[in-house]
């Protein structure tokens, strides 16, 4: 029971892979122009690293270890795939909405970290739980980064809700008496914004005993990660 | 001396396994989907042929007739393109609404609605799938942005050839922010089906006459 806390705890926060890991930025950053397009890759990313998580974890005895990183590699793009092609064929609907950020999660490298730091090393159920917990980590920072930038860059929070409901107006979209700064939108706003959080979470962590404040240098494997 | 050689070996074959695996669950999940996701399309594609004609045409029951080309060159795609003309009690054509591939889109080809008056002048035009980046080149789907109604009321002379072409490129119509490709894509296709509809603009008006009077005899 303690494991499992702890596995949640470390996805969500103590190595939230946005904001301590900071990986998987290529599509953190591209994709989080309004609240709603965070949570839709959010989602996504989540129902990925579960399913690859478990994946890898069932397999993980026969991998031979000098090989294991391509064959990860190999596994989590066919299974992406997989998904790709299933929800479009069976989840129409879904699919419209979801389909275009299924491609982009292949390139975050979240995913490989996971499966290297948890899936490759513990049993299916912890390797899910992890999945589970660093998904929704992931996407609770980029709802909140994609909230920031939608409300300074358009003046507007939750547009594009009615794409999620497939309804013709956005039943939840508010509107700011201000237009925005375009900046906000474009690229250079995602840094911005990331940043912001990062201090965020800094300034929360500062009063933590400083055995929690590093977690990942506890951990030899997670070193290597810091750079990827 | 066994050892390394043993390991190698190991190493192949498992490498060797995980890629059939891999290959396997591609391919099957691909023949599984494979014609659910066509069926699926075509389904949408019918459902958003009224979309890009003329209003006065939305409200009635239309039973285009259908037909498939071939044109690498124009329509983008060496598949067959389907070509959907509707016409009046008569038999003469009211519209026709192509469905051309602007292959060189950011991501991944963009397949387009093109509605047409027989004159040829657009009448709509919208992106039925396509790859773009979400928050950027995503704002060609009209339900993000208004970006694709520009196309309305123009034709291969209006704007003259050498305006058929994005701000940014001398021409008449506007870009994207943040997205430099897929509006250049996308013009270029709508340019290429009007060119295409120009010089078949005949034949398919006869094609589409026998495909109708066969389904009626």
């Amino acid at each position: 029971m303690d494991e499992l806390k702890h596995t949640v705890r470390a996805g969500l926060w103590t190595s939230n892979p946005a904001l301590v890991q900071v990986l998987g930025l290529c599509p953190l950053l591209a994709i989080t122009t309004t609240a709603v397009n965070g949570f839709a890759l959010g989602v996504a990313t989540t129902a990925v690293l579960v399913v690859t998580n478990t994946v890898i974890s069932l397999v993980r005895r026969t991998l031979v270890p000098v090989v294991r990183i391509p064959l990860f590699v190999l596994v989590i793009a066919s299974l992406v795939t997989c998904i790709d092609l299933l929800t479009n064929a069976f989840l129409h609907e879904l699919h419209q909405v979801l389909g275009l950020f299924i491609p982009l999660i292949v390139t975050n490298c979240a995913i490989l970290a996971q499966a290297e730091t948890v899936a490759s090393r513990q049993r299916v159920s912890i390797s899910a739980a992890s999945g589970l917990a660093a998904g929704l980590g992931f996407c609770i920072v980029l709802v909140a980064l994609g909230a920031m930038r939608e409300l300074a860059g358009q003046g507007t929070l939750l547009a594009g809700t009615g794409l999620l409901l497939d309804a013709e107006e956005d039943p939840f979209r508010i509107e700011l008496p201000f237009g925005g700064v375009l900046a906000a939108v474009l690229p250079p706003g995602a840094f911005f914004g990331l940043a912001v959080l990062l201090a965020i979470r800094n300034l929360l962590v500062r009063d933590e005993a400083s055995a929690e404040r590093f977690p990942i240098a506890q951990e030899p494997a997670g070193a290597a990660e810091r750079s990827s | 001396m066994d050892m390394p050689n043993a390991s190698v070996v190991k190493t192949l074959v498992c490498v060797g396994l995980v890629a059939a695996g891999a290959a396997l669950l591609v391919t099957g999940s691909y023949e599984a989907s494979r014609e659910r996701i066509a069926a699926n399309e075509r389904e949408r594609l019918l459902e958003s042929l009224a979309s890009v004609l003329d209003p006065k045409l939305r409200e009635r029951d239309l039973e285009p007739t259908h037909l498939t080309v071939t044109d690498r060159e124009l329509l983008g795609t060496d598949d067959p393109v389907d070509v959907f003309v509707i016409t009046d009690a008569n038999g003469h054509p009211e519209a026709v609404i192509l469905v051309p591939t602007a292959p060189d889109g950011y991501n991944a080809p963009i397949r387009l609605l093109v509605g047409l008056s027989p004159d040829g002048v657009l009448t709509g035009v919208r992106v039925l799938s396509h790859r773009e980046t979400p928050g950027l080149g995503d704002a060609i789907e009209l339900r993000k942005s208004r970006w694709i109604l520009q196309f309305d009321g123009k034709s291969i002379d209006d704007p003259p050839a050498e305006r058929w072409a994005v701000e940014k490129d001398g021409g008449a119509f506007q870009g994207l922010t943040g997205a430099t490709i897929t509006p250049r894509a996308i013009v270029r296709a709508v340019r290429n089906a009007l060119v295409y509809f120009e010089r078949h603009r005949d034949e398919l008006y006869d094609a589409a006459a026998r495909a109708a009077a066969a389904t009626t005899d």
